[in-house]
């Protein structure tokens, strides 16, 4: 496959998941404030950003929803839900003729129906219902993405992209969520109680949490379920998993040679939540754990790259 | 079908009641349901509504002819007003043979377009549409900021050639293209045609497209043109004629493709009962073209469509043919070259490249030896083309051929070569270098078509009986500056053929784009790429100035 064919799927499925999360966190967000006074909202949006990485030019403002639309449609914010879009089917666009028609086709509607979307009328009722259509239509794509694709090197370049970046958006999460409320073992009350329901909402996670622990909610099992949990696909152990079974696919037993600083690096994060246990973690800093997944992640980007797209010449005609 | 009765209009809207109907000669047959009268004389002056045509004798008049149901009454709303701004005058019409007959081959396309609800109609030509733009199936516009993405306008009404008409076209093409492929080998080898003195040497290599880098150089099975598009449009008479020879990059293919898709989809039963041959292969047959003209040595080939970019406005192209053919497409940035050999940048290090398909223009495809800005092309490229090993299609310097300053001799390049008399007309061009012919051209320019010979897609063209006197002082100012770089031709009204409009059905001028392989044969799949001129009356056809397209049928046998 060309480099940057690789390059181009890989991150096509950043973005999709960029956008995705985004629109969960607006979604969630929008919906949990009805219940809270206006004081607390500076806090709230705050988080949002920090949950995101600051993006761009995007800052508070005081209107929940205005806030909300700036994160949604600005396209001066690179990280916005429409850049995102905008800049996956661009991805796509580069090597349409690598993904299905299928795929093509699914993800250029939700492109159109992101650049052709005005607002006209009540935010309040309309940017949800907009945010629940982008929610629909990212799932759509993956749903025919996993099953008009072949699973084969293309495919696993996307898986890369989808669960290396979804790590790094949960980590950045539950950094945002700790560094505010803290580490302290207690049941939330009030109005937190709220807030850690909102975040295991953000990771679709509230359901899934309650299966296993009930919907008794403690610091240190939230943070180990969104943190450890092998079966919940947004928990940050599941994605690493996950990509790091797509690197192992990746490469042939030939170049097994030439990927090992990236089976390393991807291995050692991987064993490290795997057989990490939770009470260990927040013996710790916690917030310093978090972060070293973050600038592992931040690694094995560059390593892939190094690896697949960016070489050097010289090398590759030495080898 | 109900007894049909056709009223005639003048174009003052004087309606005159018909009874029965005339047929008169031609290809045409009177089904006794489809019947326009001839209406001579009307007491109104006659007079066309198109400015007097070098080529064309003065017009009667155009008829509007208009069809109505006497005995069944529900085919009035059906089919009835369709054909009401249907205008025949002196261009080739290719459903009607004259005012009150329709052309056998179109019966079965009339019947089923005018017995569908106009609500009908315009709910197939929606969904052909939304397919289009959700496919992406778009051109890029240049110098237009947002919205550059927009999809090529299409008619629905399919323009059918008939088997003997295609039989036609396919042999004059064939014996073009080869002559022309003969021409280029001399022309860059030993330059016979040029010696003997039936080509002038000046004209060749005054060419901005002669590339001297080609001088003496091999190209594989002597192929210069893998791939060609000839613009074709037929004359009043009926006769066709090659206005264009694409010998460089000819794009538009994919369209032909995707039009097809469509039109199944949409028309499947009538599809069906006109036994239309396929031309679904194409892009095998293209894969097919490029393996055989492989270098020496390499039985296992890899083959790559070489693209400038999504910015491009034929990428659509590059993308569908590449994935058609199951070969990667690639940019200028994927390739490297090494010791004359060029390679991929793959995810598993580099792959050796066979065949280029490149559809990047020769003055960006190699910054070392034509233009050093360019960043499309691969460095070092022409040296390993040079070397045998790598083949392009289409080789290097073939615009050569396609000058419109060369078109002229094309009937004298076929009869040198081929010692055959040409099957297909050429237009007549007048050649401004000399002074005689330029004298004429400047003294009639409103009746001429001028063309930049270094210009492609409608641009760059005056179209003497639609042009202001201020165009045509400007480019009577632009031919006296460099007449090399102009070519003029007698303003040709070429045919036109039923399309959908607002208000039914209109005859809009048409061209045609078959589409030439040649690799260790020629191959020309049957139909190719028909334009329509969307705006009444004009007689340009690129997508660029408005033009659209249709599926073309060929018949079988």
């Amino acid at each position: 496959m060309l480099s940057r064919v690789a390059d181009n799927l890989y991150w096509m499925s950043r973005y999709l998941e960029r956008a995705e999360h985004t629109v969960r966190l607006l979604s969630v967000n929008l919906n949990l404030m009805l219940d809270e006074s206006t004081s607390s909202a500076g806090q709230r949006w705050q988080r949002v950003l920090a949950a995101l990485g600051d993006p761009g030019p995007t800052v508070w403002n005081g209107d929940a929803y205005e806030f909300a639309q700036q994160l949604t449609f600005d396209p001066a914010n690179r990280s916005s839900i429409t850049s995102c879009i905008v800049s996956a089917r661009e991805n796509a666009r580069h090597v349409r003729e690598q993904v299905s028609s299928d795929q093509w086709q699914w993800l250029n509607r939700l492109y159109l129906r992101v650049s052709r979307f005005r607002l006209d009328g009540d935010a309040d009722m309309q940017l949800p219902a907009f945010l629940a259509s982008i929610y629909e239509g990212v799932h759509l794509f993956q749903g025919v993405t996993d099953s008009t694709m072949s699973h084969g090197e293309g495919w696993h370049f996307i898986q890369m992209g989808r669960y290396l970046e979804r790590a790094s958006a949960t980590v950045k999460l539950l950094e945002a969520y700790y560094r505010e409320f803290g580490m302290e073992n207690r049941a939330p009350e009030g109005s937190d109680f709220l807030e850690w329901i909102g975040l295991l909402r953000s990771c679709t996670a509230f359901e899934a949490y309650c299966k296993v622990y009930t919907a008794d909610l403690s610091h240190d099992r939230i943070m180990e379920f969104l943190l450890l949990s092998a079966e919940f696909p947004h928990s940050v152990r599941f994605s690493v998993d996950r990509f790091y079974s797509a690197i192992e696919a990746t490469h042939t037993d030939g170049d097994r040679q030439r990927a090992s600083a990236l089976t390393r690096i991807a291995g050692r994060l991987q064993a490290s939540l795997n057989f990490g246990q939770i009470q260990e973690i927040l013996a710790q800093d916690a917030c310093a754990y978090l972060e070293s997944i973050r600038r592992c992640c931040g690694e094995i980007h560059q390593t892939i790259y190094g690896l697949y797209v960016d070489y050097p010449i010289q090398t590759a005609l030495a080898g | 079908m109900a007894s049909i009765d056709l009223l005639i209009l003048t174009r003052r809207q004087r309606v005159c009641m018909v009874a029965g109907g005339v047929k008169v000669g031609g290809k045409g047959v009177d089904t006794g349901s489809w019947r326009v009268k001839v209406s001579k004389s009307d007491g109104y002056p006659q007079e066309s509504i198109l400015p007097r045509l070098l080529e064309v004798p003065a017009l009667p008049g155009p008829q509007l002819v208009k069809r109505r149901s006497m005995s069944s009454p529900q085919h009035i709303s059906a089919g009835s007003g369709a054909l009401r701004n249907y205008l025949i005058d002196a261009a080739y019409d290719e459903m009607f043979s004259a005012e009150n007959s329709v052309r056998e081959h179109y019966l079965r396309v009339l019947e089923m377009f005018t017995s569908l609800p106009a609500d009908e109609i315009r709910r197939r030509k929606h969904s052909a549409d939304m397919s289009f733009l959700n496919q992406g199936i778009t051109f890029t516009v240049y110098g237009d900021d947002e919205g550059t993405e927009r999809i090529f306008p299409y008619d629905l009404l399919p323009r059918v050639i008939t088997h003997d008409e295609w039989t036609l076209i396919e042999r004059g093409l064939t014996q073009r293209i080869t002559a022309l492929n003969l021409f280029l080998r001399d022309v860059y080898n030993e330059g016979h045609i040029l010696s003997d003195g039936i080509v002038p040497r000046e004209v060749v290599y005054s060419c901005r497209q002669f590339r001297r880098q080609m001088r003496g150089l091999q190209v594989p099975r002597n192929v210069y043109i893998a791939v060609v598009g000839s613009d074709i449009m037929r004359l009043p008479n009926g006769d066709f004629a090659v206005l264009e020879d694409n010998l460089r990059v000819p794009s538009g293919v994919s369209y032909m493709l995707t039009n097809r898709v469509v039109m199944k989809q949409l028309f499947p039963l009538l599809f069906r009962s006109c036994a239309v041959r396929p031309i679904e292969h194409y892009s095998q047959v293209l894969l097919s073209t490029l393996r055989s003209l492989a270098p020496e040595g390499r039985p296992e080939p890899t083959i790559v469509v070489l693209s400038p970019g999504v910015f491009n406005s034929a990428y659509f192209e590059h993308s569908y043919l590449a994935r058609q053919m199951g070969v990667e497409l690639v940019e200028g940035r994927d390739l490297v070259t090494h010791d004359n050999v060029v390679y991929m940048r793959t995810t598993v290090g580099l792959r050796r490249v066979d065949v280029i398909y490149r559809r990047v223009d020769d003055d960006f495809i190699d910054a070392l030896t034509f233009r050093t800005d360019s960043v499309l092309g691969v460095p070092g490229l022409f040296n390993a083309y040079r070397a045998g090993n790598v083949t392009l299609a289409n080789a290097l310097g073939t615009g050569v051929a396609d000058d419109k300053a060369i078109y002229a001799y094309v009937p004298q390049i076929i009869r040198y070569y081929l010692n055959e008399d040409p099957i297909l007309a050429n237009i007549e061009t007048f050649h401004l270098t000399d002074a005689k012919q330029r004298q004429h051209v400047l003294q009639n320019l409103d009746k001429m078509v001028v063309k930049a010979v270094g210009e492609s897609g409608g641009y760059g063209m005056l179209i003497g009986p639609q042009s202001s006197v201020e165009e045509q002082d400007e480019f009577r100012r632009r031919i006296e500056a460099d007449p090399r770089n102009y070519i003029a031709q007698p303003t040709i009204l070429f045919s036109r053929a039923p399309c959908l409009t607002e208000d039914g059905f209109e005859p809009r001028h048409v061209d045609l784009r078959p589409y030439i392989l040649y690799g260790d044969k020629i191959t020309i799949v049957p139909g190719g790429l028909t334009r329509v001129a969307l705006r009444p009356g004009s007689l340009v056809v690129n997508s660029s100035q408005g033009g659209g397209s249709k599926d073309t049928w060929v018949l079988g046998a």
